[in-house]
């Protein structure tokens, strides 16, 4: 069970500022932060307070100008863009708001695309990308192209797409967003069950009881990390959402 | 390299984005299928023409006497030149001259074979006169030495004569007479590249002989020793001094002695040809450079919309390279099917076309005796430079898609992610 305490994110003092012409917004100011394997971790805040920044850095998806950034123990920092795709594919499956398909493939090429970059026969991915489809329940939808799907069908299979390369952690970015209560709470329950099969998820949302049924929160703040609440106190906090709800 | 796997992706992704691949494939299409009517248009006409030229050979030049317009050593102008068989003796043997023939003019040309007459042309000539004008011969033979030399009554008829007169009977052997006075027909023949042929042929020294010639020649039809324009006026230039000396009149006086020569003409039409030639290739540059802001158009479009793809596929793990690879292939892909199509219909169109000249040409040649009259002929392009323009627009594409694609390529997943 001592695995199970692997480190798998460790941030040291991370900084990040966009440079827009001669402005430069400084996003993240220090960011600190360790995550274990098997974690089930949102990550919250208001908007601009640099949550969905933090997640690109941590899915590679960015690059961050300060500190240094440990991905299941490699230092990610000025990676070359094909270092990072190859990381991006064995480590890291992505859940997107907009969910991301490739609109002109079907439910099963897309879910198969990133077997493709990982030199799998298009025969053998296919039949594994069914595999995934049907445990979303959505094998009869294999033929379909996104825009013939609902959005809980097209977040499900891009969860499937995220799943396929057997990555060691999920990133998902305000998954639910773009959906409705229960759609979003099938799709937070596909992720929990994810979770209970050791992956490490971590997912960027603005909704407390989305964040609510994760084990950590990490509340941001103006770049900073303002509070860590754990598994225990997650009651606790609860109540002062609810108490937060009242005054707003 | 090649790797069964991608070529299927990129096949899926041209299959499902048909208007995108028509687009990019009918750019291309286009300017190969312009540019192959364009050059071959061009070598139609030039080949028509120069098909028409060949009705003499091209090196032909003429002589004819005349009046001296200018004052010489101390005689006064308006002296008549009168040209001799000596004449002929001396120019046949100048350097550069090829072939030389002599005619001397005799009036009233009433041909008449049995009840059948008309009006046509004699021509008294040497043998050589044959390969100065081209002529054809479809029976029988043309005047040779020993006509000349024996000044015997021989013709050669022109094939409209030989119609008019004969009627597909058999001529040769048989006599006709040219201005009551019998010839024996010995040939019949067309003259090269032309359309009428209602000139007969008999010795120079028969003519002399039976129409008070004496010695006197009127003109002169040679072929000369040249290759470029320079050459060909200077022989021209030392066949006047020489008549001149003899004759005694000024080597400039162009009244005394005319002369034509037929390589300044052709030259300065093959110049002409040139120049239109070069004209040609401007339009057709203009074409290809249409044809590759075309594409590069097409390819930049196609890139900035295939952004957030790359992002996605960037996200799930492809390298810059396969990106790149991927939508470069694409590119090159259908270009090249494109290019090909445009070849094969361009050189397809040319064919038709040439197969109807052709056609309009046996028509004309049958109704003129074998001799059809047509400006364009032969409108085809040469393969290689069909082939090196549909390579270079392949080439084109690819490097405007490339450029995009590379920048597409670099930037990272999560700003192509958000491109909408």
């Amino acid at each position: 069970m001592g695995r199970k305490q692997k480190t798998m994110i460790s941030l040291n003092n991370v900084h990040k500022s966009y440079v827009t012409g001669s402005n430069s917004l400084h996003v993240l100011k220090g960011i600190d932060l360790e995550i274990k394997q098997g974690e089930f971790v949102s990550i919250m805040g208001s908007s601009g307070s640099g949550k969905s920044t933090l997640l690109n850095i941590l899915g590679i998806l960015d690059n961050y100008d300060q500190g240094s950034y440990y991905l299941n123990g490699t230092l990610v920092k000025n990676m070359s863009e094909k270092k990072a795709a190859q990381l991006r594919n064995e480590l890291v499956g992505f859940v997107f708001q907009s969910f991301n398909l490739i609109s002109f493939k079907n439910a099963m090429e897309n879910v198969a695309l990133p077997l493709y970059y990982q030199g799998v026969p298009r025969k053998k991915r296919n039949k594994i990308a069914l595999e995934y489809l049907d445990k979303m329940g959505l094998l009869e939808w294999a033929e379909h192209l996104p825009n013939e799907m609902s959005g809980g069908q097209k977040q499900r299979v891009a969860i499937a797409r995220s799943l396929i390369s057997k990555p060691k952690i999920i990133f998902a970015d305000e998954p639910t967003g773009a959906l409705d209560t229960s759609t979003s709470y099938e799709v937070m329950e596909i992720l929990k069950e994810i979770n209970n099969e050791g992956i490490t998820v971590i997912l960027v949302t603005h909704e407390h009881d989305i964040a609510a049924m994760t084990h950590k929160i990490i509340r941001l703040n103006d770049g900073v990390i303002a509070e860590i609440i754990k598994n225990g106190d997650l009651k606790h906090w609860k109540h002062q959402y609810a108490k937060e709800l009242e005054t707003a | 390299m090649f790797d069964i796997d991608k070529w299927q992706e990129i096949l899926a992704t041209i299959k499902k984005n048909k208007m995108r691949t028509f687009l990019t494939g009918f750019s291309v299409a286009w300017g190969i299928f312009m540019l192959m009517i364009l050059l071959g248009s061009g070598n139609g006409l030039s080949n028509g023409v120069s098909q028409n030229f060949m009705r003499d050979a091209v090196n032909a030049m003429w002589l004819w006497s005349g009046e001296t317009s200018i004052p010489y050593q101390g005689m006064k102008e308006g002296r008549r030149i009168q040209l001799t068989n000596d004449d002929y003796d001396i120019i046949k043997d100048l350097p550069g001259i090829e072939y030389t023939s002599g005619r001397y003019y005799i009036s009233g040309n009433t041909f008449s074979y049995g009840s059948e007459y008309g009006n046509y042309t004699a021509i008294t000539c040497h043998p050589e006169l044959k390969e100065v004008e081209s002529i054809d011969i479809i029976d029988g033979r043309f005047i040779n030495q020993i006509d000349i030399n024996k000044a015997r009554k021989s013709v050669v008829l022109g094939e409209d004569i030989y119609d008019a007169l004969f009627k597909e009977k058999d001529a040769i052997g048989e006599y006709i007479r040219v201005n009551n006075i019998p010839f024996k027909v010995v040939g019949i023949c067309k003259e090269g590249g032309g359309t009428r042929n209602r000139n007969a042929y008999i010795p120079v020294s028969t003519g002399q002989k039976v129409f008070n010639g004496s010695n006197r020649l009127n003109n002169f039809a040679l072929t000369i020793n040249a290759n470029t324009l320079e050459e060909s006026q200077a022989i021209e230039a030392q066949v006047r001094e020489t008549l001149a000396r003899k004759h005694k009149f000024d080597s400039s006086d162009r009244s005394a002695l005319g002369s034509y020569n037929k390589l300044e003409d052709v030259i300065q039409t093959m110049k002409i040809f040139q120049a239109i030639n070069i004209f040609i290739w401007i339009i057709g540059i203009g074409t290809l450079i249409a044809g590759v802001v075309g594409v590069s158009n097409i390819m930049l479009i196609i890139v900035k919309e295939r952004t957030k793809e790359i992002g996605i596929r960037k996200a799930i793990g492809a390298s810059p390279a396969s990106v790149i690879g991927l939508i470069l292939l694409e590119s090159v892909l259908i270009t090249t099917i494109a290019g090909y199509i445009g070849l094969v219909l361009g050189a397809g169109l040319m064919e038709g076309i040439n197969f109807i000249v052709e056609q309009q040409y046996a028509a004309s040649a049958a109704t003129n005796g074998g001799n059809g009259e047509t400006l364009f002929r032969n409108p085809t392009v040469d393969l290689n430079v069909a082939i090196s323009a549909t390579m270079l627009l392949v080439f084109a594409g690819t490097l405007a898609g490339y450029i995009p694609a590379k920048r597409a390529a670099k930037i990272k997943p999560i700003e192509a992610l958000r491109d909408e």
